[in-house]
């Protein structure tokens, strides 16, 4: 298992999974209703610091700005 | 004939629009929803000797209670209880869809859905069992494809079917498991107890979402007897749950929806598609942006050069009628008023319609291309800083071209604020009718540096509109707090259907002639009597003496206001048309010089500098002043109709004018200082 980090730190084309969202009870919900749930799989597309990320969740494409990317907490999976 | 009311519901990019095109024939009653800026759509659909009424209910993801949206539709379902809700999945994104259609399963919502893009689904390997998935959900499941009309009419005959049937009890079939399955039929019973409470609304709903502390089903409970049991119950839940129980509830329904519902009713894995490979060109750091900006420029070069050849015959038209009107008219006001009052002013409305039905249609093809959410991922980071959200930066290049066109493109902003944001500095951005007063001043008074200070024009324009968006976000509190943060579904690229595109655009200027074109027509009669009256003073045999009329005793009236800048009256009649538009500012000074309001610019441009109206310090201040004050009367019809207030309008009008007096005045403060005149 390796350390976990925020999904903003992820490199592209790597998948992790989330495990714990950071951040107000707004922010947290709206997350979780597009999709970003605990113990989810995501997949950054598409991340071009200091700019926003492209995130494939349960099959579709969100862009998140960096800031709430570094407020999910992921656990990159190993082997990619 | 036997009526049904039915709703259409989805998550944006699904089709929506689409479908509602489909049903109606695309003959829709737009509108607003009552007391929101949101935009209602309704239409009719006779199949089978029933006369369904469709309802278009916002795009969404969810039905909580936090955006304008969202309770618009879930206030939509639960209140008015239409017969049918048609639920609008996109095949091609089950999971994340199945979302929303569990928020309306729970709601005790007559869903049928429609299971649209099989097309594409298909196209990405994905294979979807729709009878399975209609006897997993217990509702009606119709493959389509909007774009092709397959599936309509199973569609029609599937809504009609459902109304008869009117099912209910299907809420219930989404288990939440231990201990949610014990607690939330615990709360529904409380709730049954209060009759009122419980005949208008489904009591298992309320319970889960007294669960999610949803504000306004909390203050609607509120009200009731039970309320004081209900609230024990759910301290006592939050005691074994924890605080957060909605985000455990999402969790659980899309816990349900992969672990349930998918493996029975969807086989396909996740390729890597056309999508990917378009993203890493058009998303990419470095050809990002360039590739917006040419895709920009291509937009603003189709919308304004196709259009003007129309906008031209509009206005050679109703000129052409205004000249018929007067030789048959034998009575001058009347003839005047015809002419100049009516058509004139109809001209002038109507040279707006073409620019504005080519921006949208051109919008609509990048919007429906999927390319519109990535423009907003390219300049999110800019905009951010700025102050401002992603996606305004088109609304402020639109501006460059005419400012409204551009405030309506503010749509495609969703919170409120910074969408009013993006409005109130749009202004800011230099249109193009604004280039002729630069021109005339420039050449008149400020010699070889005429094309320096026209360019400066636009760069002020835009140091202003960063300055002023910083500004407002950090005094006013409505707009205090960042800009919402970026979360945005960037959808497949797909080609965009011509016949919806078209009648979005279609939509568009209806909107604009309707709402703006009423108040821009009477603003403009209103002129023309300003300027012709008194009669007997202002008409001398063939002269029109514009000094008599009541907008030059407006002027010298006005005058002393304009003094502190080295305006004199004729500027400042010249500003007061300009308010109603700018292309008026030269043909004013044309007429108040004397030469006629058909003047070629470089004629009125040598009067003016004869005339001594500017010296080149004032003339600098007076092109910044028609910079920075409201653009025009359309613009100001416009902000009214998008802001749905009166408030907002009269606060850009006036931050407007104080701010093009501030800066007016601090160059001829500043430039006198340092020795000009």
């Amino acid at each position: 298992m390796m350390a976990t980090i925020p999904l903003a730190m992820l490199q592209e084309n790597r998948e992790a999974v989330i495990v714990e969202v950071r951040g107000g009870m707004g922010l947290t919900r709206r997350l979780a209703e597009m999709g970003f749930t605990n113990e989810t799989r995501v997949k950054v597309l598409h991340s071009a610091p200091p700019g926003p990320l492209l995130v494939m969740v349960r099959g579709s494409r969100i862009a998140l700005g960096r800031g709430i990317a570094m407020k999910i907490m992921v656990n990159p999976v190993e082997g990619d | 004939m036997e009526k049904i009311r039915v709703a259409l519901i989805g998550n944006p990019n699904v089709g929506k629009s689409q479908v509602f095109n489909n049903l109606t024939g695309g003959r829709a009653h737009v509108g607003n929803w009552p007391g929101k800026t949101v935009e209602k759509k309704e239409g009719t659909c006779v199949h089978k000797g029933v006369e369904m009424r469709i309802i278009d209910l916002p795009g969404t993801y969810s039905l909580t209670a936090r955006s304008i949206d969202e309770l618009i539709a879930r206030d939509f379902i639960v209140e008015e209880k239409p017969d049918v809700v048609i639920d609008i999945v996109d095949a091609s994104n089950l999971e994340r869809n199945l979302y929303l259609t569990f928020q309306l399963l729970e709601l005790g919502a007559n869903v049928v859905i429609v299971l649209n893009k099989q097309d594409i689904a298909k196209s990405l390997g994905y294979e979807i069992d729709a009878k399975e998935l209609s006897k997993l959900l217990e509702v009606p499941v119709i493959p389509t494809i909007a774009t092709e009309r397959i599936g309509m009419e199973e569609l029609k005959d599937a809504v009609i079917e459902a109304a008869r049937v009117k099912e209910k009890g299907r809420e219930s079939i989404i288990h939440y498991g231990k201990p949610y399955d014990e607690i939330i039929p615990k709360i529904a019973s409380i709730l049954q107890r209060d009759k009122e409470l419980s005949s208008k609304y489904p009591v298992r709903w309320l319970a889960i979402k007294i669960l999610e502390s949803d504000e306004e089903v909390l203050k609607l409970v509120s009200k009731s007897p039970v309320y004081d049991e209900v609230k024990l119950q759910l301290s006592e839940a939050k005691k074994i749950l924890g605080e957060d129980i909605e985000t455990a509830l999402v969790e659980k329904r899309y816990s349900i929806i992969s672990e349930v519902i998918l493996p029975k009713a969807f086989k396909g894995a996740r390729p890597l598609t056309l999508t990917d490979l378009l993203d890493k060109a058009l998303l990419s750091k470095h050809l990002g942006i360039p590739i917006f900006l040419a895709l920009w420029w291509a937009l603003f070069r189709f919308t304004f050069d196709v259009s003007a050849p129309f906008s031209g015959l509009m206005d050679i038209f109703f000129s052409k009628l205004g000249e018929i009107a007067s030789t048959y008219i034998s009575d001058q006001q009347l003839a005047s008023f015809v002419a100049d009052g009516i058509f004139g002013g109809l001209g002038t409305v109507l040279t707006f319609l073409p620019p504005i039905y080519f921006l949208f249609l051109g919008l609509a093809l990048l919007e429906d291309s999927g390319y519109l959410a990535r423009a907003a991922f390219v300049m999110d980071r800019m905009m951010y800083k700025l102050g401002l959200h992603g996606r305004s930066f088109i609304p402020m290049l639109i501006g460059f071209g005419c400012n409204v066109p551009a405030v309506m493109a503010t749509r495609t902003i969703d919170r409120e604020e910074d969408r009013i944001l993006t409005i109130l500095v749009n202004p800011l951005m230099s249109c193009s009718a604004r280039l002729p007063i630069y021109l005339l001043i420039g050449t008149a008074v400020l010699g070889v540096y005429a094309a320096a200070g026209t360019y400066s024009m636009y760069i002020l324009g835009i140091a202003l509109a960063i300055l002023m968006a910083l500004l407002f976000r950090r005094t006013i509190p409505y707009f205090k707090g960042k800009p919402s943060p970026l979360i945005l579904e960037l959808p497949l690229y797909a080609a965009p259907a011509i016949k919806t595109t078209l009648i979005h655009a279609w939509e568009r200027g209806r909107v604009f002639l309707r709402k703006a074109g009423t108040i821009i027509l009477l603003v403009i009669i209103a002129v023309w009597f300003l300027s012709n009256y008194p009669w007997e003073a202002v008409h001398q045999g063939e002269e029109v003496v514009i000094e008599n009329s009541y907008v030059a005793m407006l002027g010298k009236i006005l005058e002393p206001v304009f003094l502190p800048l080295g305006f004199n009256w004729m500027a400042a009649v010249a500003l007061f048309f300009g308010f109603l538009a700018k292309e008026a500012v030269v043909g004013t000074f044309a007429t108040m010089l004397g030469l006629g309001g058909e003047a070629e610019i470089g004629e009125v441009s040598t009067a003016l500098q004869s005339a001594g109206v500017f010296t080149p310090l004032t003339g600098l201040a007076f092109m910044a002043f028609s910079l920075i004050y409201i653009p025009c009367m359309a613009t100001v019809g416009i902000i009214h109709r998008e802001t749905n207030s009166w408030k907002w309008t009269i606060f850009s009008v006036a931050y407007g004018l104080v701010l093009a007096y501030v800066v007016a005045l601090t160059i001829v403060t500043f430039g006198r200082l340092v020795g000009f005149a």
